[in-house]
């Protein structure tokens, strides 16, 4: 469902900022797979994301995604085949639009628009149900500017919009980081249910190890650019804290000096 | 008296088309273009020349539209394509059509006396000259409002509001912001070159320095629609801004009335802007907040 081949990204090239953030790092996705993708700051992780997503082009390589070769598409052609979740929960809403305007703009993600009306009746009652669903008593405020609401169930609306139109691959960006440690649980159940009851093929970024361990099928670790562990079958489900710190600190000479991924 | 605000009234239907362009800009896109001072020009320049070459006011008018179209769309592409900051690429075109205007017009001014225009249309139907001007423009404005409010209620018209307010998510959706944000500029500069249209049939001359300042009133009438009346919904913002743009020409009309000179009023309007966009900033200064928490018994 995604093939990173290869893939070589720097930053500032020829500059004293000069930054490689990936060097030839390689992934292959099956169809269904829900992998976690974890490593500290500056691992890679964001950028792996953000060259699938089309936001940065890549300097060698390619990427795939179902099927079709994304590697010089421009961000908003990729998007009919992505869903995407930001950290920032303000990131993912236009705020200063209502809630059954936001889904409105997603529900469409990757058709051409044009001079019909932006939303249609008939919508309307299907975003009160699948609002209903998430508990978050946001089924009535259909006509609430987004930017009223809490983080939190800004960041729900995203996850919701994500996957309105069925995405071959969801993106989530450490879509659970700036929020509080119990809203941040909620948003990831949610994410759980979304994705078992779509069937969704899932790439998520995040900076903590439990997470990473508790959700998917599949768990990768990046570390300087490159691809160093990668977990799947009944040998995640078996993973504990300890034994992937351990088998980091083999993978990279190192110790795991990232104190944000144990205390959380 | 009443003449007075007649005129004020007047002058300010007609340029309520053009303070409806600047909000697509300022409000909409989150852009502050300048383009508008060299196409509200365009527009008058286009028409006072179509007019004098025997064309009928209308399609003149109409090809003002489409002048200023062509000047945002220039913009468009200088600022999303190019990558120039929206600020220098509205100052870059608003500047080029300094000399695009001169030639248009061939002459710094353009005199539109004893001609047809759009206005003499309507008197000949038997209406006074003043309430033909009301009249037309009531007409214009109205149809313009309902016109964008269809336009941006539409998928379409969505997309351009979500991309003033968040280009990033836009694009996640499978938008082009760039695009979003072009056509956001040509709608805007075309009714900004309508009004210029308006406005030189109006006084019967096309000048090629009629929109030095045009933008501060535009800001000004903007702002002055929504503190006065509101921003509840789509409509009813419509709506404030033509009420701004009256209001504000009802106060410049009042100003001259007591006494200012005409050549201080754009001093005026820009110290009216600058305090106006600068209040919320200056009643932090004047009352700091509070520290609400009490202590507990």
């Amino acid at each position: 469902m995604l093939k990173v081949n290869e893939v070589y990204k720097v930053f500032n090239p020829g500059t004293v900022n000069q930054k490689i953030a990936l060097r030839n790092v390689s992934i292959d996705m099956e169809k269904g797979d829900f992998v976690t993708l974890i490593g500290g700051n500056g691992a890679g992780k964001s950028t792996l994301l953000n060259c699938v997503a089309g936001v940065y082009g890549v300097d060698r390589g390619t990427i795939n995604i179902a099927g079709t070769d994304a590697t010089k598409l421009p961000e908003h052609k990729r998007a009919s085949l992505l869903g995407r979740v930001f950290q920032d929960p303000m990131m993912g809403t236009a705020s200063d639009m209502i809630l059954e305007e936001n889904l409105a703009l997603a529900l469409r993600r990757g058709e051409p628009r044009g001079l019909k009306w932006g939303i249609s009746s008939k919508e309307r009652e299907t975003y009160r149900q699948m609002l209903s669903h998430l508990d978050l008593g946001l089924e009535n405020r259909l006509h609430t500017k987004v930017g009223l609401l809490s983080g939190g169930q800004r960041q729900a609306i995203t996850l919701l919009m994500a996957t309105l139109k069925k995405p071959r691959l969801l993106l989530l960006d450490e879509h659970t980081a700036a929020l509080d440690p119990k809203t941040a649980e909620r948003v990831l159940s949610l994410t759980d249910k979304l994705i078992s009851e779509n069937n969704l093929t899932t790439l998520m970024v995040t900076h903590n190890m439990r997470d990473a361990i508790k959700h998917g099928n599949r768990l990768i670790m990046m570390h300087d650019g490159r691809v160093i562990l990668d977990i799947r079958g009944e040998e995640k489900k078996k993973l504990t804290v300890e034994a992937l710190l351990e088998r980091f600190g083999i993978a990279s000479g190192q110790e795991f000096a990232y104190d944000r991924a144990l205390l959380s | 008296m009443l003449e007075i605000i007649k005129g004020a009234v007047s002058l300010g239907l007609i340029w309520a088309i053009m303070t409806i362009g600047v909000y697509i800009t300022y409000r909409i896109l989150n852009i502050a273009d300048l383009t508008v001072e060299g196409s509200i020009a365009l527009g008058a320049a286009i028409a006072a020349q179509a007019i004098t070459n025997g064309i009928d006011p209308y399609i003149s008018t109409g090809i003002s539209l489409l002048g200023g179209m062509a000047a945002g769309f220039v913009t468009g592409i200088l600022h999303t394509m190019l990558k120039i900051p929206a600020l220098l690429s509205g100052i870059l075109t608003m500047i080029a059509l300094y000399s695009v205007n001169l030639r248009v017009l061939g002459k710094a001014s353009l005199s539109l006396l004893r001609m047809d225009t759009v206005y003499t249309v309507i008197e000949k139907l038997g209406v006074e000259s003043s309430w033909s001007i009301i009249i037309l423009g009531l007409i214009s404005v109205t149809l313009v409002i309902c016109l964008l409010y269809w336009f941006f209620g539409t998928e379409l018209g969505c997309a351009i509001r979500a991309t003033g307010n968040n280009p990033k998510m836009v694009r996640a959706q499978g938008i082009n912001t760039n695009s979003m944000i072009i056509l956001g500029l040509v709608i805007s500069n075309g009714l900004v070159a309508l009004s210029g249209a308006l406005i030189a049939q109006y006084q019967t001359f096309a000048d090629v320095q009629m929109g030095t300042g045009s933008i501060v009133i535009g800001l000004a009438s903007v702002i002055i629609g929504e503190v006065l009346f509101g921003k509840r919904n789509f409509m009813m913002r419509f709506v404030s801004l033509a009420f701004g743009a009256i209001t504000y020409r009802i106060i410049i009309a009042f100003v001259l009335k007591l006494g200012m000179h005409s050549n201080d009023l754009k001093l005026f309007t820009a110290i009216t802007v600058a305090i106006a966009l600068a209040l919320p900033i200056i009643k932090g200064y004047l009352d700091p907040p509070k520290i609400s928490i009490q202590e507990e018994e």
